[in-house]
């Protein structure tokens, strides 16, 4: 039986260490490596009480070694978890290998060349399950003011900061950190039989107070006292900024380049190529990704440990910049490698993480959207969505905690859930309204995915609801 | 069968189990287990003849579990060494006194005996890591090759990602597991376009992800590999067809489906609605909540009298098939739908001690082994069992449901899957809606979707096809739980026949 300490030999080095080790030890004609730093800290919680909490910490590394072969320069990629400069060993071997073993790559490139950042040497940024501490308590308090209301709180927060370390054989050294963070609050009435959301994201906690989420939520739940069932159809819907950044999202997911050239996406023009210059939007309407966006910062440079559609390794380091995808109603841009950027003879604009709608002219807020409707349905948020047709990129999906019936400028009642589909690209054409863009947070796709959003409230005349959904 | 990875057992996983369990012992910890994974992963895309990728991860750590002041903690690590697992267990202990203050329901778990030292291995014959990245891709190129040939295909994908799993699990009880599973999901798609008509349009393999080796791309039919030969060979004739189909009227219709897409209604309108997690209300705020509430056990009528659904964590192949669950738990089959009424659940071991009359053929309240967690860096959570539907005891073919329909379709493939958070409305398309005319198959039709309420769906189902037509169907890309996690799960089911089920065309519905 070994004594407490007697286990595990290696030496944990630094990951600035392990990715010069890596470097250092490759010995295919080029290397790049990637080293993502991650910590964590979420609470959850169902029924008015914590259910599991966790703090996680990882360190993962991204090997991409290149060869030249006769017919041209192969890659190979192997990633893993690695905190010693054995493991790190152990991949740089395997993708050596692969690199040697894989056929001349589709998408080479001449490699981006660079050199380090002035804060290359500075250490990972880190959080644990403090950032909480002012949360948790007033997350308790929230508990038994929420059981005094005969109401029942489930939700889920989450902070983690990922320090991401991007070097090459070439000369790149760059660092990037990325806080990253979310909230959600789910209420029920204690029938169950109504409910409320409400959801954002932040950056560092500070400022996000339980007490105001479950003050929100009952707000909403009142709006629910007067249920009103109504049948599916056509309806005059205000789709407030987390619903739009879900449709959004997937317009931007399925504006990859390849698939448009290839003639397999509602970006692509028949006969032939890309619709880039057309115009699929009201003139209004600029859909745009920022690395430097206020609030939404996020990497300038492209760091992908393997090729696909719309991203190649050989495009690593790539400066970001900003991007418009559609430009005053027009197609401007295509999420493209260099590869597909010869292929469809545009510039090259790499997928950026985060995305923006601006609405010119657009002002005031959803609450204005509300008071200017005779009749409508305004609704919280949207919920599995998926694809139905790209050809014309219809989605289906549903409405979610919380369909509300305006009435002369007013809420005066909940209404029952929908299953709708629509095209997120119709509704850039059709909508009639908009707010001004706030920031934003998809409930369906920024837990796991893509948490950076801003988007306006959109007010759209004729949004198809298809069926009923008896969920509460 | 291969026995456990040498590369696997050489780690210090055993030591730092014992270190970090002690550590939480010491701590005051009422219940600790520690969980110690590798998990390779590989994934080989293929598009148009050249290969467009290739990557390969290794999830590696460890994580400590606690139950402390009666409230879970839980953190994970990365680096293998005693230190380490020291600061992980104090960690756990740590995130449970913060929650502690703010738990109502004090946690306890299910009993459960105590595995000593045992080891389990899935069923396969070839390590697909172990079959070179030059050989996989010769095959998916080949694929894309052959797809191309015929004049209705423009463009082809093919790729195959494939999964090898080490899980060492012990805890304060004495329970010590080590296990390891192997799985794969190879695909294919064929894109085309019919210019004249201004459309595009693709189709997709239908062969399902398994719990098999590197044999199921490579070897023999008989063997219980996929016949890729006769697939490739007829999907562009599928696909040209397709492109060529009238659209759908959009409609009433009797529907025949079979396995290749029923799998999936399965998984959305049963699987997910009869995790006990969503019925108590652990997922409101994500996945989800469940019409399917305990009160009803016993009484809901789910679906007609032919309606028989299991649960399991056995079945050879499966994709959620493993010896012990994440909780230590020897893992069960059970009913969860008979004759067409709720019996079962799906569980884990908290939410059993809390009902312990969910598992009553043992007499113990034990859970019924469905915990899981996708990484060593995620909480174990309850995730799904392989949830079947079981054939009839008799020959009912393919053939015969369709003889029995004069006006309806056949639906063949999954595609595009959508249901609500409570698990009441849905809508699938698939790869390919044949209309059916007179008990006949009379060509494919287009832009079909068939969308019901669960109960109202599995309810009109006359019908299901005997053992012959019985398939195993499943998904890698199973999403729940906050932090998202991901797991594989698979779903046998025969073909069937529903009656007067509501079909859209997908053009309407998105006509403006």
């Amino acid at each position: 039986m070994p004594g407490p300490r007697a286990v595990g030999s290696p030496v944990a080095a630094t990951v600035q260490e392990l990715v010069e080790h890596a470097l250092a030890t490759s010995t295919a004609d080029d290397c790049i490596v990637i080293a993502h730093h991650t910590t964590s800290a979420n609470l959850r919680w169902a029924n008015n009480t914590l259910t599991t909490n966790g703090a996680m910490k990882r360190i993962d590394v991204a090997v991409v070694s290149f060869v030249r072969h006769a017919g041209g320069p192969a890659s190979g990629s192997m990633s893993g978890s690695a905190s010693t400069r054995e493991q790190v060993a152990a991949l740089v071997a395997a993708a050596d290998e692969a690199a040697r073993s894989a056929d001349p790559a589709s998408d080479a490139q001449d490699l981006v060349s660079g050199a380090a950042a002035a804060e290359w040497a500075d250490p990972p940024r880190e959080t644990d399950i403090h950032v909480f501490d002012t949360f948790a308590p007033a997350l308790g308090e929230a508990f038994q003011r929420a059981r005094g209301g005969g109401r029942v709180l489930y939700g889920f927060v989450d902070h983690r900061v990922t320090t991401t370390y991007l070097a090459s054989s070439t000369g790149l050294r760059l660092r990037h950190v990325q806080p990253t963070g979310h909230y959600g609050c789910t209420g029920k009435s204690a029938d169950l039989s109504n409910s409320a959301w409400v959801g954002g994201a932040t950056r560092d906690f500070v400022g996000v107070d339980p007490l105001a989420l479950e003050a929100e939520v009952e707000r909403r739940l009142g709006w629910g006292a007067r249920q009103v069932d109504l049948p599916a159809g056509r309806y005059d819907s205000i789709l407030p900024p987390t619903a739009v950044a879900d449709l959004m999202i997937d317009a931007y997911w399925y504006a990859g380049a390849r698939d448009a050239h290839d003639g397999q996406s509602v970006f692509s023009r028949h006969g032939g190529g890309t619709r880039i210059g057309d115009q699929v939007a009201r003139p209004e309407v600029t859909l745009l990704s920022d690395p430097a966006y206020p609030g939404l910062e996020c990497a300038s440079h492209v760091a992908v440990s393997s090729s696909g559609d719309d991203q190649s390794v050989f495009d690593n380091g790539l400066p970001l910049d900003r991007t418009a995808w559609i430009d005053h109603g027009r197609l401007s841009a295509l999420r493209q490698t260099r590869e597909t950027a010869a292929l469809t003879e545009q510039p090259v604009t790499p997928a950026i993480d985060n995305l923006v709608l601006d609405v010119e002219g657009a002002a005031g807020s959803i609450d204005d959207l509300v008071s200017d409707t005779e009749r409508g349905l305004l609704l919280t948020c949207l919920w599995y969505i998926r694809a139905v047709d790209p050809q014309t990129l219809l989605l289906t999906g549903l409405t979610r905690d919380g369909v509300y019936l305006v009435e002369n400028g007013e809420i005066t009642g909940a209404v029952n859930n929908f299953r709708f589909n629509e095209s997120p690209v119709d509704l850039l054409r059709r909508f009639s309204h908009a707010s001004a863009t706030v920031p934003a947070f998809s409930r369906e796709w920024g837990d796991d995915y893509f948490s950076r959003t801003a988007m306006p409230a959109l007010r759209v005349p004729d949004f198809n609801m298809s069926s009923v959904s008896q969920a509460r | 069968m291969p026995g456990l990875d040498p590369g696997f057992t050489a780690l210090p996983y055993r030591a730092l189990g014992d270190v970090a369990l002690q550590r939480a012992r010491d701590l005051g910890a009422t219940h600790a287990d520690f969980r110690f994974e590798r998990v390779r992963w590989q994934h080989v895309r293929v598009r148009d003849g050249a290969l467009q990728g290739a990557a390969d991860d290794q999830d590696l750590g460890f994580a400590v579990r606690v139950i402390h002041g009666g409230a879970w903690g839980f953190a994970s690590g990365v680096h293998l060494t005693a230190d380490e697992a020291v600061r992980v267990a104090e960690a756990a202990v740590e995130v449970a006194k913060v929650s502690s203050a703010l738990v109502t329901l004090q946690v306890e778990i299910a009993p459960e005996p105590v595995y000593d030292d045992v080891t389990w291995v899935s069923s396969y014959a070839q390590d697909p890591f172990e079959v070179s990245l030059h050989d996989k891709a010769a095959v998916l190129l080949d694929w894309t090759d052959r797809l191309r040939r015929h004049e209705a295909v423009g463009h082809a994908t093919a790729e195959v990602l494939c999964v090898h799993e080490n899980k060492y699990y012990a805890d304060l009880a004495g329970t010590h597991t080590t296990q390891q599973r192997v799985r794969l999901e190879p695909a294919f798609t064929a894109m085309g376009s019919d210019e004249r008509r201004g459309i595009f349009d693709d189709m997709a393999s239908i062969c399902p992800p398994a719990g098999r080796g590197w044999e199921y791309v490579v070897g023999r039919p008989a063997d219980g590999a996929w016949d890729w030969d006769a697939e490739l060979a007829e999907v562009p004739d599928l696909l040209a067809e397709k492109l060529a189909a009238p659209t759908v009227q959009a409609g009433t219709y009797d529907l025949v489906i079979h396995p290749s897409n029923l799998w999936l209604t399965i998984h959305e309108s049963v699987g997910h609605a009869t995790e006990l997690d969503r019925a108590l209300g652990y997922e409101a705020n994500y996945a989800g909540t469940s019409f399917a509430t305990i009160d009803r056990l016993g009484s809901l009528t789910y679906g007609s009298p032919v309606m028989h659904v299991t649960g399991d964590r056995t079945i050879e192949h499966g994709l959620a098939t493993i010896g012990y669950d994440d909780e230590g738990v020897a893992t069960q089959s059970w009913d969860i739908v008979r004759d067409g009424t709720l019996v079962g659940y799906q569980l884990d071991r908290p939410m059993a001690h809390l009902h312990p009359e969910l598992n009553p053929h043992d007499g113990l309240g034990r859970s019924n082994g469905c915990a899981y967690a996708d990484s060593p860096g995620h909480i174990p959570i309850q995730r799904m069992a392989n949830v079947s539907l079981q054939p009839s005891g008799d020959d009912t073919s393919t053939d015969d449901l369709i003889g029995r329909v004069e006006d309806g379709l056949y639906v063949v493939g999954d595609k595009s899957w959508s249901i609500d958070m409570q698990r009441f409305n849905f809508q699938f398309t698939g790869q390919r809606f044949y209309a059916i005319r007179d008990g006949e198959l009379a060509g494919q039709v287009r832009d079909a979707a068939y969308q019901a309420t669960t109960t109202d769906f599995w309810g009109s189902m006359e019908a299901v096809g005997g053992p012959d037509t019985w398939v195993l169907g499943g998904a890698f890309n199973c999403g729940k739980a906050q932090p998202g996690q991901v797991a594989s799960v698979s779903h046998g089911c025969p073909t069937a026949l529903f009656r007067g089920v509501r079909i859209l065309n997908t053009d309407d519905e998105g006509a403006h």
